[in-house]
């Protein structure tokens, strides 16, 4: 890969001036670039769904990687879109997620004053910060190239290599800072397990356990078997029609507990009685009255247990 | 008096150097050690010594008296050079410079008090044995005495000052225990209310107090004798290392060891710690309150031994006084003001045990007037407070007897006529009364008239001390006369005055006994003992007590006094006999009525019977600054220290309660605030390089 | 072009960052702006690598790549656990700080 970055390189960017200017390509790229960074960065202020934000962040993630290219430091380009976009980002999103996605943030501000007081920091760090860039003397820009490299930044043709440079010096002046990151990660990662933990308050119910609670719900009318499907009938084969038992009795517990609960449960009665009636050589639809489903919605209502703690459970 | 000028003549050596003890003398530590383990198996035993107490309780004493006199004989055998003897008995304090060993000084003066101690004290245990018998806290009241008999004998058995101060607050604590021994209600044996505990109680602490004040005294007198001399020994211990450091205090005295002014003030602090341990003038109102303790207690404590200790310490530190005249003159001072002092106070109480405590502070003024007079005074300062050892003991004992048949009542004036009720007591309370007023051929006459007639003596350098303190003498002479007589006359002669409830019977034989053995010590031991005749039967070999203290005080000098010794001896006589006369026509004659209840009488009785208002000036100077001080302190810490420390922690919260203003809790104005905070640090950083 | 473009630039995406954070109630938004805080430090430091001629800047962005790595887990472990605890991801609702002695 390193060949790869490296021969990127060379191709990708153009040497510098020999007053320090960047070339004329270079400057069409940032021009190109920087208005969508700043825009994608403003996304990131301004969008009311986090996860539009996090998509700002991306772009200006992405971009800014195209000008770690353009700058010579492919490696860091690299390394950016694939840990910066590809990993972290990833994280953000998998955060989103766990914490509700549809939450929208509500863009009133209820601390009083604190607006202007955000917009005082920002404006006062960007006049200082480009005060400080403005009124600095830089000596002329000397760019990155064979001269500038370390001896084993260089590979086997003489050329810059940008990862070889860098693995010089990490592994080399900053082999001790490695080491002390490394160490951070590991305690980061550590941290992270720790801080997400919960402690299991009861016991866990393995496979052993519900099968002998089922046994023991079989006295008070449980099921050893899953329940039986619903809609089991050649017309009607839909979640809402109970299933008919053996016996040709409907089985109300065939239909899900949420259709009951919301009134959409068809009415097995009357699937029952119009069974009778085929099986007598009648006509099935013959007596299905028009308010029927009206009914059928009351009496399925006066059915269902609307117990508050299973719901708020369920919910 | 030509005889007792001519012992007083006798040459003597001059102060004789402590030599290790040897023989019978070598063993006075068991002389302390058999009361005080007495004391201790009684108290650690608790109730279950209650039934055998006493035992253990009177033969301690004993057998420290049986030493006692082995002791003195062997003294008394040797040559005068070798009577000063010293028990080591190792090192006790040995901190740098500090180095003390712990030793008994076995010398004619001591032993003589020990003997003392331990006769008075074994003849009052017995009494006691009676006179507690009913008592539930036989046993405890036994542990105290032998407590008090262990400690007192340290005191005057001490080598050293500290020693002494070691005995000196035992007998004090002994004291204290002693005094409030009836602090608590009881209904077995003598009855005590409990309003009665409580006022015992707060006599104890009054006379614990007020010890306290004397013992500061001691304490400073110690704490300079050490900065100047670095010793506290009174003699070089005879077989340690002579260096300086290791010479005693007296000896280092004599050889100019301390100047005169120093010698002043430590003189002055020890004669502090006297007027608090002898109930000396101004120190001396605990001694009234202190008669709550069981009569016994007052008997042995209170009247022949405890309160004498500050006259043994004046006498014992004799080289200092010496050495500063102005110190010694302030002893006499005080010792003629409470001669007088007591005597007063003790021709108004009807108290019998107070009258008697008033009569033994006017007896305990006599003695320091002797010692404060000096070489001519120290060993009848001695003399009198043995002679005052047997005929107070005797009264008190007396006292109690006569309690004991009246149902413990104390006023004189429900007494009268006891004399055809009890014979025995009225005998023996009539020569120590005899004893005590100087009627010719008792003890108190010749204990009593030599410090009279050393009071005239006029010493070098004095103009009007002779005339006063003679003077003053003589008419505390005639004023112990009247007091005295009215004591006995009120008690025992007269018609009777009795609650209709009393049946006063004589004591039994365990009391009566010690009576009669202490009277005719008041009768006989001042002829025996003091009185050095000059007719060719008399032994020679006789011990006399003047003579016998000579290696501890020195000889007594002899100057003539400005009137002629036989003056003084008229002269005095005729006012006892003016006194004796007029208790007579007042308390004694079959014609006089006493009232049964106080008349109302003359400012000065009145005055008197309120000890001359001794605790109203003590309250007034003392107590009361006091306690305006106290509370000035305790509000000064709670307005300027405590103030100053709430003051900083309100001062803390005011500057918290502005702090916590900014704490809203939101991270985001936090974060604001840093952002702020760094723009400004910026913008100062460029403003600075610009 | 001059190098200054690309410090500029930096500085606008470091303001808009920490503004994001001052703004923003939703803890994840203002953790992603601390994030872009630290993504325009690194385009400076490459800048600076490129301008001074050697690569120790853009080790240090390296570095700080991991650490901020290393801060995320962190980071959004705690807003994880807080979310669970308090069913909330504002950070005006973590306000425990708050001197509750007086509501206003």
């Amino acid at each position: 890969m390193s060949a790869m970055v490296s021969s990127a390189a060379a191709t990708l960017t153009a040497g510098l001036t020999s007053t320090g200017e960047a070339s004329t390509g270079e400057a069409i790229l940032f021009w190109v670039l920087a208005p969508i960074m700043v825009v994608a960065s403003l996304g990131l202020l301004f969008a009311r769904k986090a996860v539009h934000a996090a998509m700002s962040v991306i772009t200006v993630m992405i971009t800014l990687a195209f000008l770690y290219v353009a700058q010579d430091a492919p490696f860091l380009g690299v390394v950016q879109v694939v840990v910066y976009t590809g990993a972290i980002m990833m994280l953000f999103l998998f955060v989103l997620m766990l914490v509700g996605v549809d939450a929208s943030d509500s863009l009133v501000e209820t601390i009083k004053g604190q607006r202007w007081i955000a917009l005082l920091g920002g404006l006062g760090l960007l006049v200082v910060l480009g005060g400080v860039v403005v009124t600095a003397t830089f000596p002329p820009a000397r760019g990155l190239d064979a001269t500038t490299y370390p001896a084993a930044g260089l590979d086997s043709t003489g050329q810059p290599s940008n990862p070889q440079g860098l693995a010089a010096i990490v592994f080399g002046s900053y082999a001790f800072a490695l080491e002390v990151v490394g160490a951070l990660l590991v305690t980061a990662a550590l941290g992270a397990l720790v801080l997400t933990h919960r402690e299991r308050l009861i016991p866990k119910r393995d496979q052993k356990t519900r099968v002998k609670d089922r046994v023991r719900a079989l006295a008070s009318g449980g099921t050893l078997t899953p329940l039986a499907a619903p809609g089991v009938y050649a017309r009607h084969n839909a979640m809402d029609v109970p299933a008919l038992g053996p016996d040709g009795q409907p089985v109300e517990a065939s239909v899900n507990r949420v259709l009951k609960v919301r009134g959409q449960e068809a009415d097995a009665d009357l699937y029952a009685a119009r069974i009778d009636r085929v099986l007598a050589g009648g006509w099935a639809d013959e007596d299905l009255p028009a308010a029927a489903p009206v009914d059928a919605i009351e009496a399925a209502e006066t059915d269902c247990d609307p117990d508050p703690t299973s719901e708020e459970a369920d919910r | 008096m030509t005889t007792l000028t001519l012992s007083a003549a006798t040459p003597s050596a001059e102060a004789v150097a402590p030599q290790i003890a040897s023989g019978p003398a070598s063993a006075a530590l068991w002389l302390i050690l058999l009361p005080a383990a007495s004391a201790a198996v009684l108290l650690l035993l608790g109730r279950r010594a209650d039934r055998w107490g006493h035992w253990p309780g009177w033969i301690a004493p004993a057998a420290s008296c049986v030493m006692g006199v082995i002791i003195a004989v062997q003294l008394l055998t040797a040559d005068t050079a070798e009577r000063v003897q010293h028990v080591d008995l190792g090192s006790w304090i040995d901190a740098g410079a500090l180095n003390l060993r712990f030793g008994l000084l076995v010398d004619p003066l001591s032993v003589t008090f020990v003997l003392l101690i331990t006769f008075v004290g074994t003849l009052i245990h017995i009494y006691s044995v009676a006179y507690m018998a009913e008592d539930v806290n036989r046993r405890r009241f036994f542990a105290y005495l032998n407590l008090f008999v262990a400690a007192m004998l340290t005191l005057v058995l001490a080598d050293s000052y500290l020693l002494l101060f070691f005995g000196w607050e035992g007998v004090g604590l002994a004291s204290y225990l002693l005094i409030g021994f009836w602090n608590h209600e009881v209904d077995r044996g003598h009855k005590i209310s409990g309003a009665q505990a409580l006022e015992n109680s707060v006599a104890s602490k009054k006379a614990f107090v007020a010890n306290r004040i004397g013992d500061l005294g001691m304490i400073v007198a110690m704490g300079l004798l050490f900065a100047q001399l670095g010793t506290l020994h009174f003699v070089s211990v005879p077989g340690q290392a002579q260096g300086m450091g290791d010479l005693g205090v007296f000896d280092q005295v004599a050889g100019g060891g301390l100047t005169t002014a120093m010698a002043t003030g430590i003189g002055l602090m020890l004669l502090l710690a006297a007027c608090g341990k002898s109930a000396q003038f101004p120190l001396q109102s605990w001694l009234g309150d202190a008669m709550a303790g069981p009569t016994p207690v007052s008997a042995l404590i209170h009247a022949a031994t405890m309160v004498t200790a500050g006259v043994y310490l004046i006498v014992r530190s004799q080289p200092l006084f010496d050495l500063a005249p102005n110190a010694r003159l302030a002893v006499a001072i005080v010792g003629a003001i409470t001669l007088l002092y007591g005597a007063i106070v003790g021709c108004a109480k009807d108290d019998i045990k107070k009258a008697l405590a008033a009569s033994t502070m006017s007896q305990i003024g006599y003695m320091m007037l002797a010692a404060g007079l000096g070489p001519v005074g120290y060993a009848f300062a001695i003399v009198h407070l043995v002679g005052h050892g047997f005929f107070k003991a005797g009264m008190f004992l007396g006292a109690g007897s006569v309690m004991h048949a009246m149902g413990d009542e104390t006023d004189m004036r429900k007494f009268g006529h006891l004399a055809t009720k009890m014979r025995v007591t009225w005998a023996t309370f009539a020569f120590g009364w005899l004893a005590i007023i100087g009627f010719p051929f008792l003890t108190g006459f010749f204990t009593k008239d030599p410090i009279i007639e050393a009071a005239f003596v006029r010493q070098e350098g004095q103009t009007w001390q002779p005339w006063v303190f003679g003077l003053v003498a003589m008419l505390g002479a005639g004023l112990t006369a009247f007091y005295m007589s009215r004591l006995f006359f009120m008690t025992f002669e007269g018609k009777s005055r009795w609650e209709p409830e009393a049946h006063p019977h004589e004591s039994p034989r365990l009391m009566t006994w010690p009576l009669i053995a202490l009277a005719v010590g008041s009768a006989g031991f001042g002829f025996v003992f003091v009185f050095k005749p000059s007719w060719s039967w008399w032994p020679g070999w006789w011990p006399n007590l003047a003579d016998w203290l000579t290696p501890t005080v020195g000889p007594v000098a002899h100057h003539e006094p400005v009137v002629h010794w036989l003056v003084i001896t008229v002269v005095t006589l005729a006012l006892v006999a003016v006194g004796v006369w007029q208790a007579w026509i007042r308390f004694g004659a079959p014609s006089t009525v006493v009232p049964r209840t106080a008349p109302v009488g003359s400012p000065l009785t009145v005055a008197a019977r309120n000890d001359l208002y001794q605790d109203h000036v003590n309250n007034g100077l003392l107590v009361i600054p006091g306690t305006y001080a106290t509370r000035a302190l305790v509000f000064t810490d709670g307005a300027v220290v405590d103030g100053a420390v709430q003051g900083v922690a309100r001062g803390a919260v005011a500057v918290g309660d502005q702090a916590r203003r900014p704490q809203t809790g939101f991270v985001r104005q936090y974060a604001a605030t840093m952002a702020l905070g760094v723009v400004v640090l910026i913008v100062i950083v460029l403003a600075v390089q610009i | 072009m001059s190098l200054m473009n690309y410090l500029l630039l930096s500085a606008v995406l470091f303001s808009v960052g920490a503004t994001t954070v001052l703004v923003r109630r939703n803890a994840i938004i203002a953790f992603m702006g601390i994030e872009m805080m630290l993504n325009a430090t690194n385009l400076a430091l490459v800048t600076f690598a490129r301008i001074n001629g050697n690569l120790h800047g853009q080790v240090l962005a390296f570095f700080v790549m991991v650490v901020a790595a290393a801060e995320v887990v962190v980071g959004l472990a705690i807003i994880v656990a807080i979310y669970r605890t308090r069913r909330s991801a504002s950070v005006d609702d973590v306000n425990l700080l708050k001197d509750v002695r007086d509501p206003a």
